[in-house]
């Protein structure tokens, strides 16, 4: 996983509460069995005009012109403003992956889906919850402002924006340790396998009728 | 000792070590799907690492199998090959998998408990949302994402914060015609698709003790689309005889002990939640969404909502766009909706209970002429082979109903099985989001029994004057 410390990116503006798993990356491109290439189809719906499939020339296919991630003045952002209850719905890792492939390092939002807001500090993505108000400044000004870029500091854990205001943001500390470390969670854990074990072996004495 | 809640005791139970509040908890059933395993599987080989337990893992194909005639494979390539590497993956980590053509085989979610791998006092994890459903019998089942499918793979254990407790209790006696189905959408609606975020929901009170097994899993099968991770039941007798005698269950001679531990699975007396929620059985009527979201429900004899009424701007917004994807006018008897496609299936309601009723609805009626297609998808070979020694099939089949393969289907029209678009359907399944059910599909979550009804009408209907 690709660490996260310092990133000060270009933000697009998504004005959809309860954005679902499944219009971030639509059921279609779950088929793949691999982890990379979902960029192109990230909101595959509502960022063409016609219906995807995989194994599509994505570049030759009709933009939807109204969607903001189609604008000029958006491309090459890697700051997601969004609403609350992001990433609603299917567990789906692609969610991120598609984020992830398409540019995106940080999503701001009042509020995130549980199992999507974990699946992205798994690959590196980071999900940043600022209140409601806040949020409303930030779709407010990102929209007034043409190049509008946010420092986003997660050592510190601020926001700042192009005028300097700044917002402060929580993250758990574990998780930011792993973020700001690029680290893999799987190799952590088997720093513990004896305690794993010891704990096995007491479940098995206990309740072995889970172990049949 | 504090009085603690079921999740409280499932949680602590699982608890290998802990620092500065993030867990490390053991897992006990790790069920595998084709959709969201190639990835970790190849995560594992890359990195040279074997299954910590390979008797722990259970796989099942269900995504992408067809549900007609399987004799020629899967016709779609892709799909055939996401199903293949399940099958090489687990025959490399010498992984136990039902396979398509095996009886057993079926959805995850139908599958595990109908095994006896879902028991209570476990935890469950699937990289699938709606594992949710296993904590109907006492478990801490929750979804997971492909790293961390990889992560229990390689360590027996997931990195878990705890979540903040919150009960819905629910009293009273369930009027004629509504179902765990009706109470699951009547939560939300109330709560909002957000409103269990960070919570774990356990479903409490007469209303859900009085529910079967499988009407248990309905509910907690929705948990996730309140947005808890985890939905969970307290153990009792209807907990007990389910599991009791199913292959993967306690043998004979640890009966006794198993549930002698499973009778102290349920919140203490005084025990603290951080939310509660309470809604009178009586007070639910048979349930309706009307949107892209599935807090987007009344009551079948409700209207369309009117976004004019709706003050805050970004809800207005929603409603605006809902109505609009979905083709529908502001003020709308609901029983006035006529649909195009019926699906009884998915995790949500495939189970023998589901198709017995929606079966009593459809007996003797035959499928309305407007109505093009409606299909009965069984959650599992078992639940197929069941339903056919019943008769169920035949009552279907007569009444122009399609009767079909096991799978997920058109829950989420991976396979070959969906809406084409702009076309309505009545659906037993758990999300009406934007495209779920094919590209331009309107999806209308409801009861196994409404959506007989409405198969049989042609329109959404109370039910119940069809029942009387
Ligand atoms: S039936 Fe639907 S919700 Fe359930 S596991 Fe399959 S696709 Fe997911």
């Amino acid at each position: 996983m690709e660490a996260f410390t310092q990133l000060n990116g270009l933000a697009v503006p998504l004005d959809r509460a309860n954005v679902d798993t499944d219009a971030i990356i639509p059921k279609q491109f779950l088929k793949s069995i691999k982890r990379a290439g979902f960029g192109p189809n990230a909101f595959d719906e509502w960022r063409y005009l016609d219906h995807g499939e995989p194994g599509m020339d994505n570049s030759q296919r009709p933009l939807n012109p109204d969607f903001p991630l189609n604008q000029p003045r958006y491309q090459g952002a890697s700051v997601l403003l969004a609403r609350e209850n992001f990433g609603c719905g299917s567990s789906r890792e692609h969610a991120p992956w598609a984020l992830l492939d398409y540019g995106f390092r940080a999503i701001i939002a009042p509020s995130f889906a549980d199992i999507f807001f974990n699946n992205c500090f798994k690959n590196g993505i980071l999900p940043i919850i600022l209140s409601a108000e806040n949020v409303d400044t930030l779709f407010r000004e990102v929209e007034a402002t043409e190049g509008y870029k946010l420092l986003v500091d997660l050592t510190s854990q601020t926001i700042t924006t192009p005028q300097g205001a700044v917002y402060a943001f929580e993250v758990d500390a574990f998780r930011k340790h792993c973020l700001l470390n690029g680290l893999d969670d799987i190799g952590l854990t088997l720093q513990h396998v004896n305690e794993i074990k010891a704990f096995e072996a007491n479940r098995k004495a206990s309740q072995p009728w889970l172990f049949n | 000792m504090s009085a603690k809640t079921l999740y409280d005791k499932l949680f602590d139970s699982h608890v290998v070590r802990e620092e500065n509040g993030t867990a490390l908890i053991y897992i006990d059933r790790h069920l595998v799907h084709e959709v969201t395993s190639p990835q970790a599987f190849e995560g594992l080989k890359i990195a040279g690492r074997k299954l910590w337990r390979i008797s722990s893992v259970l796989a099942v194909p269900d995504h992408n199998v067809p549900t007609t005639d399987r004799s020629q494979g899967i016709a779609d390539p892709i799909s055939r090959l996401q199903v293949e590497t399940l099958d090489q993956n687990c025959s490399d980590f010498g992984v136990t998998e039902f396979k398509m053509g095996d009886d057993r085989q079926g959805i995850v979610h139908v599958m595990g408990p109908e095994q006896g791998a879902t028991l209570p006092g476990m935890t469950v994890v699937c990289g699938d949302s709606h594992t949710s459903t296993h904590g109907a019998f006492g478990a801490l089942a929750h979804g997971i994402g492909t790293s961390e499918v990889e992560h229990v793979m390689a360590t027996q254990c997931l990195v878990q914060k705890k979540s903040k407790a919150m009960q819905v209790r629910v009293e009273g006696k369930l009027g004629l015609g509504v179902t765990a189905k009706d109470i699951a959408l009547a939560i939300i609606g109330r709560i909002g698709t957000a409103g269990g975020t960070g919570y774990a929901i356990e479903f409490a009170g007469s209303a859900i003790r009085g529910l079967s097994m499988e009407g248990r899993m309905t509910l907690c099968n929705m948990a996730i689309e309140a947005g808890a991770r985890a939905g969970m039941v307290a153990v009792d007798d209807t907990t007990i005889d389910y599991v009791k005698g199913r292959p993967y269950a306690p043998r004979a001679d640890q009966w006794e002990a198993a549930i002698a531990y499973w009778r102290t699975l349920h919140s203490d007396e005084g025990a603290h939640f951080d939310a509660v929620v309470e809604l009178k059985a009586e007070e639910i009527e048979p349930q309706v969404t009307w949107g892209t979201s599935p807090e987007m429900v009344t009551a079948v004899n409700g209207r369309v909502p009117d976004p004019a009424q709706e003050n805050d701007p970004t809800k207005r917004g929603g409603i605006e766009r809902a109505l609009q994807y979905m083709g529908l006018t502001a003020n709308t008897p609901i029983d006035q909706i006529n649909i195009d496609k019926v699906f009884i299936g998915s995790c949500t309601n495939s189970r023998i209970e589901d198709l017995r009723a929606a079966a009593a609805v459809a007996k003797g009626k035959h499928v309305a002429p407007n109505v093009k297609l409606a299909m009965v998808v069984p959650g599992s070979g078992l639940v197929k082979a069941q339903a056919e020694q019943e008769g169920l099939d035949k009552i279907f089949k007569e009444a122009g109903f399609e009767w079909r393969e096991p799978g997920c289907s058109m829950c989420l029209a991976m396979n070959a099985d969906r809406l084409e678009p702009g076309e309505r359907c009545a659906s037993t399944s758990n999300r009406n989001f934007e495209g779920r059910q094919g590209p331009g599909g309107r999806t209308h979550l409801v009861s196994p029994e409404m959506a007989a009804a409405a198969a049989v009408t042609g329109h959404f209907v109370d039910v119940r004057q069809l029942l009387n």
